[in-house]
């Protein structure tokens, strides 16, 4: 079955010399990767892990010899398995892209041509690269389906794309890159678009697969408990410089660089739980649905004291985002009713008053499209102070430049736009519009998820400091526990459409746990190396 | 940037930040940048809106200023000769500038106000309006515009007013689909949604959060419009429903001329007399069409490999 010579675990594969990478903006050519060094050997997997903009996926690109457009590589050297990639032609460099080196993108859902059969998809590589005919390729894509425990291994490579999950679809995509039996496979954070209870499945296959077929691997991520599980060796990157390199468990137990121990520290925030009886919002029965047929809230019941934090944890489809949108109105509810300040808020948006809608703020995932990318910070912040509170010329902007130390960013961010802030400043602004508001409660939707860890500690902080100092209510909507037990005193999880539990944090964290909520919480991966092999044997 | 292990903070995150340059300073890379297309349309257009301004102290005679001689050759005292009834060329020519370029220009602006307006309302509705106004649209398109116009002006009489306003609002249905299909794909945004929720009216939804986010493709269209706007109202003047005599303008110039052709084989320049409109309105068409072309790849994102 395997054509090419069986090189000895050990030897090395990759080896890339003091890589530099430049990167075409703003008129000039700017350092990405200044100056890497990288060792792969066979059967090996590397973890490279740092916030975005690290150039964590240049680098590994640029180990199968690629470049994204508006990208060069000006120096070191690239060796695989003997050829030197930065001297092949393109057409050379085609012949080993997808039969000796392959690549396993982020979106399983965009990568896949929606048109084709995934069993089609899965061979094509191998078929056209000459290394298996038609049909010895399509049983072996059911020996690789099978391998990652894909249901029905026999009929699924028959569905189109958009008739498997995104948990099957990104196993799909691991056995096309399996297909050809490459000697490197390049993981460009395959588990993060997924849910926690997806990834675990997913995280497993892709390890058992990996482990069986000796293949090196290049895992990038920002989870760093991911790649805790993945990674024989973890590098860490930072501002496209190698900060640290080492064994998974020594880079776990023993970090050398500050940097590395800031990332190693961020799951430690803690909250101190204080109950209170003083309802600021409550739901009361709540349906709703989209359309006329599709159901998706029932009977939902949820309680929000004021000045704490209600954390609704959930898969996604689990309603956690529809609640939000039944709060501000978007969604009218078709029973119930949602209590603000102890009178009940109109269902439609429209027919809410000013003060109402000035009440209740929101704060969004994607901070990217939170914004008006034509508006300056100044803009972003200073309108609701315009609108809801009148002010105008120099009040506002002394009120903005307040905000804006309330975020901890200083005046040189007023007049930039939105594109020109990282992640965490875009963020930040957000919190400062909601804040300009001065609402009693601000809804917060997956507002860290999108975020590097070191970045999502930053804003959690002035989530809880703001909370202390303002005494602002907080319905924190995620599927991500590690941010719920940091943040909440009270947690709601929700499934299909319902509220399975609800109470005070220790007590939902702690047992005894409903069926659904147990397997929530043992999904989230740990920075434990053993975790998931713990949790194998457990389940 | 140096590696700083000192931690976490807010204002230390990389951000792309651009080097602050005022909107002159912008233009003048961009022109300095631009292919020998583009400047080749710009210094077209320019001399155009230049004769059309300064077009009384540019011609050497009168709008409509009769002399005794009528089809008078090149040179001499007319040096593109005179039209039949005693006009010169020369001077009609460059009024016409300022009338066919006038008007068109009215045309597209009315065109996008009405497209333009609609077409946002209609994809921040997204209800009964639309649906209304989208099939309105449709049944109008589905008439030869060139054709219906021509019969609306016939119904209505062809004073300018009328020819501003009935092509105007024929062509405001091909604004208004760009502008309806730019900006349902923007009213989507969160940020709107975030406008929405702050109870923003619905004026400022469409101007400040909408439309300074479309507006590449509609500048764009802009230019391409008035291209069209100005071939129609050519058009219309060639067959005699456009604007009418004594005003200059380069269609009628082409109709009431168009049988000197016939000339040419015994006197050349007679035979050039009605290539001269016609070749200025081909002209600013190209040229127009050439800076859109520019403009489009600049803003689409499209870059060059390096």
């Amino acid at each position: 079955m395997n054509t090419k010579p069986d090189g000895q675990s050990g030897d090395i594969l990759l080896e890339m010399r003091d890589i530099v990478i430049d990167g075409f903006s703003d008129e000039k050519w700017n350092p990405i990767i200044k100056g890497v060094d990288l060792t792969l050997r066979r059967g090996e997997v590397l973890g490279l892990i740092g916030e975005s903009g690290a150039g964590k996926s240049t680098l590994g690109l640029a180990g199968m010899g690629f470049v994204r457009p508006g990208c060069r590589i000006t120096g070191g050297s690239i060796m695989f398995d003997g050829i030197d990639l930065r001297t092949l032609s393109e057409r050379e460099k085609h012949g080993l892209w997808g039969s000796r080196i392959a690549y396993v993108a982020q979106s399983a859902a965009a990568a896949f041509n929606p048109a084709h059969r995934l069993i089609d998809q899965t061979v094509e590589a191998t078929v056209t690269h000459g290394l298996q005919n038609d049909s010895a390729a399509k049983s072996d894509a059911v020996k690789l389906f099978e391998a990652l425990q894909l249901p029905d291994p026999e009929n699924i490579g028959n569905r189109y794309p958009h008739q498997v999950s995104g948990g099957q679809l990104q196993r799909v995509m691991t056995a096309m890159a399996m297909s050809p039996r490459p000697d490197l496979i390049i993981f460009d954070e395959p588990t993060t678009a997924l849910d926690v209870t997806t990834q675990v499945e997913v995280l497993l296959s892709m390890r058992k697969i990996v482990e069986e077929f000796n293949t090196a691997a290049i895992y990038i991520t920002h989870d760093l408990a991911v790649v805790a599980q993945m990674a024989d060796v973890i590098k860490v990157l930072r501002y496209g410089e190698e900060v640290e390199e080492a064994d998974t468990r020594k880079m776990l137990s023993a970090p050398e660089q500050e940097y590395t121990k800031s990332l190693w520290s961020v799951r430690l925030l803690e909250k101190k739980q204080s109950p209170s009886d003083d309802i600021v919002l409550s739901i009361d029965g709540v349906d709703a649905a989209y359309g006329k047929s599709v159901r998706v809230l029932h009977d939902v019941n949820i309680k929000v004291p004021r000045g704490r934090t209600v954390a609704i944890v959930g898969e996604s489809g689990s309603g956690k985002s529809t609640t939000a949108r039944v709060i501000t109105g978007l969604l009218p509810p078709s029973a119930g009713q949602v209590i603000f300040n102890g009178e009940s808020l109109p269902p439609q948006l429209k027919d809410r008053s000013k003060e109402q809608l000035q009440k209740i703020q929101m704060i969004y995932q994607m901070a990217d499209t939170a914004m008006n990318p034509r508006q300056t910070v100044a803009e972003i912040i200073g309108r609701p102070l315009e609108f809801y509170h009148g002010l105008r010329g120099r009040d506002r902007q002394k009120r903005t430049l307040e905000l804006l130390e309330l975020i901890e960013l200083d005046e040189s961010f007023y007049d930039r736009l939105p594109s020109e802030l990282s992640g965490g400043q875009k963020q930040r602004v957000c919190i400062a519009r909601a804040l300009a508001a001065e609402p009693d409660i601000i809804i917060c939707d997956e507002v860290t998820s999108a975020l590097d860890q070191i970045v999502q500690e930053g804003i959690l902080k002035l989530l809880l400091r703001l909370q202390e100092e303002h005494g602002i209510t907080y319905l924190f909507i995620t599927h991500d526990i590690a941010t719920v037990e940091a943040i909440s005193d009270e947690i709601v999880v929700m499934y299909m459409g319902e509220v399975v539990e609800q109470g005070p944090k220790q007590e939902v964290l702690n047992p005894p746990y409903p069926d659904y909520t147990k397997l929530l919480l043992s999904s989230v991966p740990e920075m434990d190396p053993d975790w998931l092999t713990n949790l194998l044997d457990a389940r | 940037m140096s590696v700083s292990n000192k931690g976490y903070s807010a204002a230390d995150e990389v951000g792309r930040v651009f080097t602050r340059r005022t909107r002159m300073q912008r233009i003048w890379i961009d022109l300095k940048k631009a292919p020998p297309t583009a400047i080749f349309g710009m210094l077209v257009i320019f001399t155009y809106l230049f004769v059309a301004v300064f077009a009384p102290l540019i011609a050497p005679y009168g709008e409509a200023e009769i002399f005794p001689q009528p089809y008078a050759p090149w040179g001499g005292e007319h040096l593109l000769g005179t039209d039949q009834i005693g006009r010169d060329v020369l001077s009609r020519l460059i009024y016409g500038a300022r009338n066919t370029i006038g008007i068109a220009l009215a045309t597209t602006f009315l065109s996008f106000l009405i497209g333009g307006g609609l077409g946002l309302i209609a994809a921040i509705n997204r209800s009964w309006l639309d649906q209304l106004l989208s099939r309105a649209v449709d049944v109008l398109m589905a008439i030869p515009s060139l054709i219906f116009a021509l019969m609306l002006l016939s119904v209505f009489g062809s004073s300018i007013g009328s020819l501003i306003l009935i092509i105007a609002v024929l062509d405001s249905t091909r604004v208004f689909r760009l502008t309806r299909s730019v900006a349902v794909s923007v009213v989507v945004m969160d940020f709107v949604e975030a406008a929405r929720l702050r109870g923003e009216g619905l004026g400022w939804i469409m101007r400040r959060e909408i439309l300074p986010n479309i507006m590449p493709p509609l500048v764009a269209e802009f230019g391409l419009r008035f291209s069209f706007v100005f071939l129609i109202i050519a058009s219309l003047s060639f067959l005699g429903v456009g604007i009418q005599p004594p005003t200059a303008d380069w269609g009628s110039m082409v109709r009431e001329s168009a049988s000197l052709i016939q000339f040419a084989q015994y006197d050349l320049k007679a035979g050039l007399t009605p290539l001269l409109p016609a070749g200025a309105i081909a002209l600013i068409t190209v040229a127009v069409n050439y800076v859109v072309d520019w403009f489009l790849h600049k803003t689409s994102g499209l870059k060059d490999e390096h």
